[in-house]
């Protein structure tokens, strides 16, 4: 067993651990000791191919399909130097108000969240694209939105120098997308900060972190770590815990916190989406240019779900849409002709949503689709084919519904065809990247893990800074809403250091 | 700065249950009858390659379930899957696929990922559609 020490320890590296390392990165002018222990590699701009299999093998855990406890689910969570900001869109959205007044979180206000959030607008280039780097897949949303008076709205993006390969769930091949990758990370190296990559956080046991650190495989993609491969024990004064919602929850149970705190690991929400897809008669620009500029979250209240444009690759299309065969393959083939929009539902906490572990400590994710994301996914399928409809689709798959190639002539009947029965979990093909909560803000043990700075309650030497902090779902893309809860939880320990270290 | 490390060989799931595992690609994506053999071979890595992080429990259900489909369609059509034709093959894979049970619908789900996982997957599957983003975005269509 190797050991180390430094004062302050962040484990994980995206939205809120790259965060994290750059606001407390001043510190290290003063002799503060900071360490970022990463599980993922850090891959050379060279190694962003923009090839499916390989890379989502690099970045993703589990290659993007980490499977629920009831195999209904995949989830998607990236583990690279970045963490999942490596592979998002880089859709930048503030909190929304009403959202954090129903989480009602004592000592957290919407007015300080939404500032904090602001500052990340501006640190990591966010802003609208302009018009003319809009594909026809986004601008046939648009159309259709506009058909049926449904209030569009376009995404604020974070990228710089955009030119639209379409592969942001890839890794921008081009290093357009200003994730903690490309922004917070780099400058709290700079200041001091060391970040160790294919380092993988076992437990923590009273300011004692147990890790292990790999070796790079041959033919694998990333830098290898600067560590070398073996046991750790990292003695730290500060943890700050940015595992992300599956592994922070996780992390927390194997190191035995359960025991004081009843609620670690519950209240995971997630976004449950599926693909629509529909077929244009003629081919549009669809793997060209951003694939996300445009959402809708007029029904979000009403009908519990979202819609957003997307652009998936060959795998992950094929596998989301349901059925084989003929039917199934015949839109595989016209690929080029195809408009996609992701159906997300907005689930809330459900009792036996949670993360807990296995008997090696591997984390398990429970959940099951409450009848709100049900009707949700449901509805916002139907939206959706309505929606293409609108914009010229000549046939839709309507995943719930009992054949789902619908045809334009049975547009009419959308309402009769898609059907709560028809959602068969096992059958549909789910997955999610939004995944929240399992470490929530709150007031007590009883109700929660953490305060509202991130402390988990009892043990003041321990944060969480990351989107496992959500006490209910965001009801929309995470990432700015997790850099300003970050950024507050570093605020606290910069406040608090000298009583800390 | 460590160096590089050789991966430990592991042993082939779909080896003992290749016929059936054939047949069903085929019947999920009826295209697949025109891969050659170097292709078949490019198939089965990946999806062998994607195994490999699973769990040993889960890549024996695995080859268990791929067994079941082969000796089921014994009792009603007299022939096991592979020997059977394209709308019997369909048949089965439907029931599967709608089957009340919920843990057999989500079998059934996994074994049509890895087909599809190792037909599009591959290079060629995605030009096969038509699929060729370039990095260059814009620049390379205008």
């Amino acid at each position: 067993m190797k050991c180390r020490s430094y004062d302050i320890v962040i484990i994980g590296s995206g939205a809120g651990g790259g965060t994290v390392a750059q606001e407390l990165s001043p510190l290290c002018r003063d002799g503060v000791r900071i360490a970022v222990l990463e599980k993922g590699p850090k891959l050379r701009d060279e190694e962003f191919t923009g090839r499916e299999v390989e890379m989502a093998k690099a970045l993703y855990e589990d290659g993007g399909g980490f499977l629920t406890a009831e195999q209904t689910m995949t989830l998607a969570f990236g583990s690279a130097y970045g963490g999942s900001t490596v592979v998002y869109t880089g859709t930048s959205l503030l909190p929304p108000e009403r959202v954090l007044q129903r989480w009602s979180v004592p000592g957290l206000s919407f007015a300080d969240v939404e500032q904090r959030a602001r500052k990340y607008v501006a640190e990591n280039n966010v802003h609208l694209l302009e018009k003319a780097l809009i594909n026809e897949n986004n601008r046939l949303f648009v159309e259709g939105c506009r058909q049926l008076h449904y209030r569009v709205q376009q995404f604020p993006v974070n990228l710089k120098g955009c030119r639209g390969s379409s592969l942001c769930n890839l890794g921008c091949p081009n290093q357009a997308k200003q994730g903690t990758n490309r922004v917070q990370l780099p400058r709290a190296e700079r200041n001091g900060v060391e970040v160790v990559t294919r380092c993988d956080v076992q437990r923590i046991e009273n300011k004692k972190i147990f890790a292990r650190v790999s070796e790079k495989l041959i033919g694998s993609k990333g830098e290898p770590s600067t560590w070398e491969a073996g046991d750790y024990q990292i003695d730290a004064k500060v943890v700050v815990v940015c595992a992300g919602a599956v592994n922070s929850p996780a992390l927390l149970l194997r190191s035995g916190f359960g025991r004081s705190l009843p609620r670690l690991g519950h209240g995971f929400t997630c976004h449950p989406a599926f693909i629509m897809v529909a077929e244009h008669s003629q081919p549009i620009t669809n793997a060209v240019g951003h694939p996300k500029s445009f959402y809708l979250d007029q029904f979000a209240e009403s009908n519990h779900f979202l819609l957003e444009t997307c652009m998936y690759f060959p795998f992950v299309t094929a596998k989301a849409m349901v059925g084989f065969g003929e039917e199934h393959s015949r839109f595989m083939r016209v690929f080029p002709r195809l408009q996609m929009i992701l159906v997300l539902a907005c689930d809330e906490v459900d009792d036996h949503n949670r993360v807990t572990i296995d008997g090696n400590g591997r984390p398990v994710v429970h959940y099951r689709f409450t009848p709100e994301a049900i009707h949700g996914l449901v509805q916002g399928a139907i939206t959706a084919a309505k929606i293409s409809f609108a914009a010229g689709a000549v046939r839709a798959h309507v995943p719930v519904s009992h054949s789902p190639t619908i045809e334009r002539a049975e547009a009419e009947r959308l309402d009769q065809i898609a059907q709560n029965a028809e959602f068969k979990p096992g059958k549909l093909s789910i997955s999610a990247a939004h995944l929240q909560g399992g470490c929530a803000m709150g007031s007590s043990p009883k109700d929660s893990v953490t305060d509202s700075y991130g402390r988990v309650h009892g043990i003041p030497w321990l944060y969480v800074a990351d989107s496992s902090l959500f006490p209910n779902s965001l009801e929309i893309n995470p990432y700015l809403t997790i850099m300003a809860l970050a950024d507050r939880v570093a605020e606290t320990i910069r406040k608090n250091v000298n009583a800390l270290l | 700065m460590r160096g590089a490390t050789a991966k430990e060989p592991s042993r082939s799931v779909l080896a003992p249950v290749r016929v059936v595992f054939r047949a069903v690609v085929v019947t999920v994506v009826p295209d697949a009858k025109q891969l050659n053999e170097p292709s078949w071979l490019a198939l089965e890595a990946l999806v062998e390659d994607a195994l490999e992080i699973r769990p040993a429990a889960l890549r024996g259900q695995l080859q268990l379930f791929l067994r079941a489909i082969e000796w089921l369609p014994v009792v009603r059509y007299g022939r096991t899957f592979a020997a059977l034709g394209d709308e019997q093959r369909s048949r089965v894979l439907r029931y599967l696929q709608d089957h009340p049970v919920e843990r057999i619908r989500c079998g059934f789900w996994g074994l049509r990922t890895l087909a599809l996982l190792g037909y599009y997957g591959r290079p060629e599957g995605a030009h096969a559609i038509d699929y060729a983003p370039d990095p260059r975005g814009w620049e390379a269509v205008r």
